[in-house]
């Protein structure tokens, strides 16, 4: 039978960048089927038993780690987390030295935060094991973008069309990058609204447009992705104080009035009531929050699922190795 | 590797009185539609269940819910498999707790795609049991699995493949036995 859907063949995920917009819809398609397995009695499928996945962080993160770990265990894969505090790092082992030493401990899958933006790329060439970019630095967080996608696309049906835009420190953003290169390849209009300290020169070159009125940025949006004000990195005085910037950039029932009616409002997480959006509108009827936090665990589940899938077979054709049977799927 | 046709099993009119014998048989055995579901195999056992349900209802007047079930993440080839399948949904919506299961597939042939069905079905909850209704058993079991009802009986060597065509998915409803050229 021919296979009309691409097949996924990286063995790695480190950011949407480098992505096709086909290899983006199956992996929104193959989260679906996860969706599904996530809201059984029993929440767990066989097909990753026996794999080990480690969640490396050198950053502190719950949320996401978390999120990694419960979709690792749904798969039936063990999980260990390194929590970088207590570990080698602080003797002074390189981040290769300790990818190799995971490695040699015969893990499947890493994924990995680290605040260099690159880290995971760097990781992913000198591994053989599968490496999941979990956020590097200011440069990707595909897994985030990627479940704020499947949000939209289970709410809205589509993505091609959607007027999206996001909202907040845009430059030191890491989501707003990986929405922006996901959403413009599946053919969404994305609209960045941020003081213009925190918007990067040039960042028109990516398709997006660019605003510094909040309200320009709600009118006509189906959706807002309101980013987190990462005040603990502000080494640079770029931030407004967070009053200041809730009176001109915050969502509130207020200025949501002058939205669509049905506007999605998104956000990743930690979020600060009262700095980025208020709180009616964070617990009102408009807010998904909670759901792309239920989402991130399908979407990580994918990404788990394809990246070990494809390794396997790299890991196979580089050896020699033909498996016993080897036959082409009929089904 | 190019497939000659080797045998013509079934057309659409032998395959439409076979569904419906296998339709009287569930009903026979079960004594009715009370606490009976069908699940299909994702893709074809899945149109075959559909259809055996429509003739169960033409029969007694009651159609039984009707579920699919994508057995690939249950698979114990995946790593083997030179093609890596696309995961669809498994669908479902109804409790199947004490229900008595009517599991449906086009092909029996290693029973273990059936054994994938099996786990996948229990993840779901405790049927009352599970029964097996395919359209052709070709042999070659390498799982200790029977059906309850099967269409009809091939003999075939493991390099033959056969190849259930229905009309939801190749426009034509047959049964044909392929084998490999120049053998």
């Amino acid at each position: 039978m021919v296979n009309k859907n691409p097949a996924w063949t990286r063995k790695d995920l480190l950011g949407l960048q480098e992505l096709t917009r086909d290899e983006i819809e199956l992996l929104l398609k193959t989260a679906e089927s996860f969706k599904e397995v996530i809201s059984r009695e029993v929440k767990k499928v066989p097909t990753l038993r026996g794999k080990t996945v480690v969640n490396l962080f050198y950053e502190p993160s719950t949320r996401t780690r978390v999120s990694f770990e419960v979709a690792a265990k749904r798969l039936s894969a063990d999980v260990i987390n390194i929590a970088i505090e207590s570990s080698s790092v602080r003797k002074g082992e390189t981040l290769i030295d300790t990818g190799k030493n995971i490695e040699a401990l015969k893990v499947d899958i890493i994924v990995m935060r680290h605040n260099c933006s690159g880290a995971a790329v760097m990781l992913a060439k000198n591994l053989h094991a599968s490496i999941i970019n979990a956020g590097d630095g200011w440069h990707e967080h595909p897994t985030q973008a990627l479940l704020d996608m499947f949000t939209l696309k289970e709410k809205l049906g589509v993505i091609e069309g959607l007027k999206v835009s996001i909202v907040g420190d845009i430059a030191h953003s890491r989501v707003a990058r990986s929405n922006i290169w996901g959403l413009t390849k599946l053919g969404a209009h994305v609209t960045v609204c941020a003081p213009p300290m925190l918007i990067p020169t040039g960042i028109e070159k990516t398709g997006v447009s660019v605003t510094s009125s909040i309200d320009e940025a709600l009118k006509d949006a189906d959706a807002v992705n309101v980013l987190r004000m990462q005040f603990e990195r502000d080494t640079e005085n770029a931030f407004p104080k967070q009053l200041e910037y809730f009176k001109n950039f915050g969502i509130t029932a207020e200025r949501l009035k002058k939205a669509k009616k049905n506007i999605l409002v998104m956000h990743p997480g930690p979020i600060n009531r009262g700095v980025e959006v208020s709180s009616d509108v964070a617990d009102g009827p408009n807010s998904v929050i909670l759901e792309q936090v239920t989402n991130g665990i399908a979407v990580r589940m994918a990404a788990l699922f394809l990246v070990s899938q494809a390794n396997e077979h790299i890991l196979k054709k580089n050896t020699g190795v033909k498996a016993k049977n080897e036959k082409v799927l009929v089904k | 590797m190019p497939m000659r046709e080797k045998a013509h099993i079934m057309d659409k009119n032998s395959m439409q009185r076979t569904l419906a014998r296998i339709a009287h048989e569930i009903l026979e055995k079960n004594r009715g539609t009370e606490d009976l579901v069908i699940v299909g195999v994702r893709t074809r056992g899945a149109y075959l269940a559909e259809r055996l349900a429509q003739t169960i209802e033409q029969i007694d007047g009651h159609k039984p819910p009707v579920g699919i079930l994508d057995i690939t993440l249950y698979r114990d080839d995946l790593s083997s498999i030179a093609q890596q399948p696309v995961v669809h949904k498994t669908e479902i919506d109804f409790d199947i707790q004490h229900k008595k299961v009517v599991l449906v597939d086009d092909v029996l042939y290693t029973g273990r795609t059936v054994r994938a069905a099996l786990d996948e079905i229990i993840d779901f909850g405790r049927p009352q049991f599970i029964q097996l209704a395919v359209l052709i058993d070709r042999g070659h079991r390498e799982l200790p699995i029977r059906a309850d009802y099967v269409g009809k009986n091939i003999p075939t060597s493991p390099k033959e493949t056969v190849e259930v065509r229905l009309e939801e998915s190749e426009g034509r409803d047959e049964v044909v036995v392929l084998e490999q050229n120049g053998e």
